[in-house]
C-alpha cells in the first residue's frame, strides 16, 4: 500500500504543479491529441509534458527502480483495446487522469460520472472475460 | 529565464513526476490494473490508494488556486467549461472502460511504458493513436 500512496501522491503533485504553474489540466487524452496539433502554440506545453512522461521510464530504471509490465501478447486483443481506449477517451473528453484525478479533484459532477462509468465498464469487461474463460 | 521557457520547464517537470508516480504506484502494470478491476474475482483493491491520494493532493492544489487570479507562470487558469452529462460523454466512457478492462492500459500508463520497447505495448500505443484520430474524424474537434 505504501507504493500506491507514494505514487498517487506524486501523480497529485505533478497535476498540482501543472495547474498552479501554468493553469493546465494534466489529462493524458489531451496530451495524446496534442501529438496531432503540434503546430498550435497553445498546445506546446502538452508536448513538453509528453517529453517528461516519456523520459520517466528510462530515468526510473537508471536510478535502479523496478517497474514490471505484465501484458497480454494477444495481438488482436491489444489492437482492439488500443482502438477502444483511443476512440472512447477522445469522444468522452478524458480518461483516468483528466476525469479521474483532475476532474474529481475539481469536484466536477461530469468527470465523476465519467470516472464511475469507465470503472464500471472495466469491471464488467474483466468479469465477462473471466466468465467466458478468456485468459490474458 | 523568460516566462515561456519557465512554462515549458514546468510542463516537462510535471510530465516527469507524473510518470514517476505511475511507475512507483504500479499503475503502469496492466496485470495489476486488471487485478484491480477484477472485483468479482481475485480482487486487488490496492490501486484505490493511487486514485485516492492523487485526487486528494490535486483537490488541495485546486482549492489553493482559487485564491489566485492567475497561475504562477501563465496568465490564465484553463479550467474545463463542459458540465453536460450526455450520450457522448457516457458512450465515450463505456468504450474506454471496455478497452481498459481488455488489456489493463489507459492512456497515461501506455505512454509511460513506450520506452520499455515491449512490442505488445507499442502495438497498443499505435492502436491508441489510431483510435484517437478515428474519433477526431467521426466527431470533429474535441469538446
Amino acid at each position: 500500500m505504501m507504493y500506491e500512496l507514494a505514487g498517487g501522491t506524486l501523480i497529485g503533485l505533478a497535476a498540482a504543479l501543472l495547474w498552479l504553474g501554468i493553469g493546465r489540466i494534466s489529462g493524458m487524452t489531451g496530451v495524446l491529441s496534442s501529438v496531432f496539433q503540434s503546430w498550435q502554440p497553445q498546445r506546446r506545453w502538452a508536448l513538453w509534458f509528453l517529453a517528461g512522461l516519456l523520459l520517466a521510464y528510462p530515468l526510473f530504471r537508471l536510478l535502479g527502480g523496478e517497474a514490471p509490465v505484465v501484458i497480454t501478447d494477444h495481438k488482436g486483443l491489444l489492437a482492439a483495446a488500443g482502438l477502444l481506449v483511443g476512440f472512447g477517451t477522445y469522444i468522452g473528453n478524458g480518461c483516468t487522469s483528466g476525469h479521474g484525478v483532475c476532474g474529481m479533484g475539481r469536484l466536477s459532477v461530469r468527470s465523476t460520472v465519467a470516472t464511475i462509468t469507465f470503472i464500471l465498464a472495466g469491471v464488467a469487461t474483466v468479469a465477462m472475460m473471466n466468465q467466458l474463460g478468456v485468459q490474458v | 529565464m523568460n516566462r515561456q521557457r519557465l512554462s515549458s520547464l514546468v510542463a516537462l517537470a510535471s510530465g516527469l513526476i507524473f510518470g514517476f508516480g505511475l511507475l512507483v504506484s504500479g499503475m503502469n502494470n496492466p496485470a495489476k490494473v486488471r487485478a484491480f478491476l477484477d472485483v468479482f474475482g481475485a480482487w486487488e483493491p490496492a490501486l484505490i490508494a493511487v486514485m485516492g491520494s492523487a485526487v486528494t493532493v490535486f483537490a488541495l492544489a485546486f482549492w489553493l488556486g482559487r485564491k489566485r487570479s492567475a497561475p504562477v507562470c501563465a496568465s490564465v487558469f484553463h479550467e474545463p467549461t463542459l458540465t453536460r452529462i450526455d450520450a457522448r460523454l457516457l458512450s465515450g466512457a463505456i468504450l474506454f472502460g471496455v478497452g481498459w478492462g481488455l488489456v489493463g492500459l489507459c492512456p497515461g500508463p501506455a505512454l509511460v511504458n513506450i520506452f520499455t520497447l515491449n512490442t505488445d505495448v507499442l502495438l497498443f500505443v499505435a492502436a491508441l493513436l489510431l483510435g484517437n484520430r478515428l474519433a477526431h474524424l467521426v466527431v470533429g474537434p474535441a469538446k
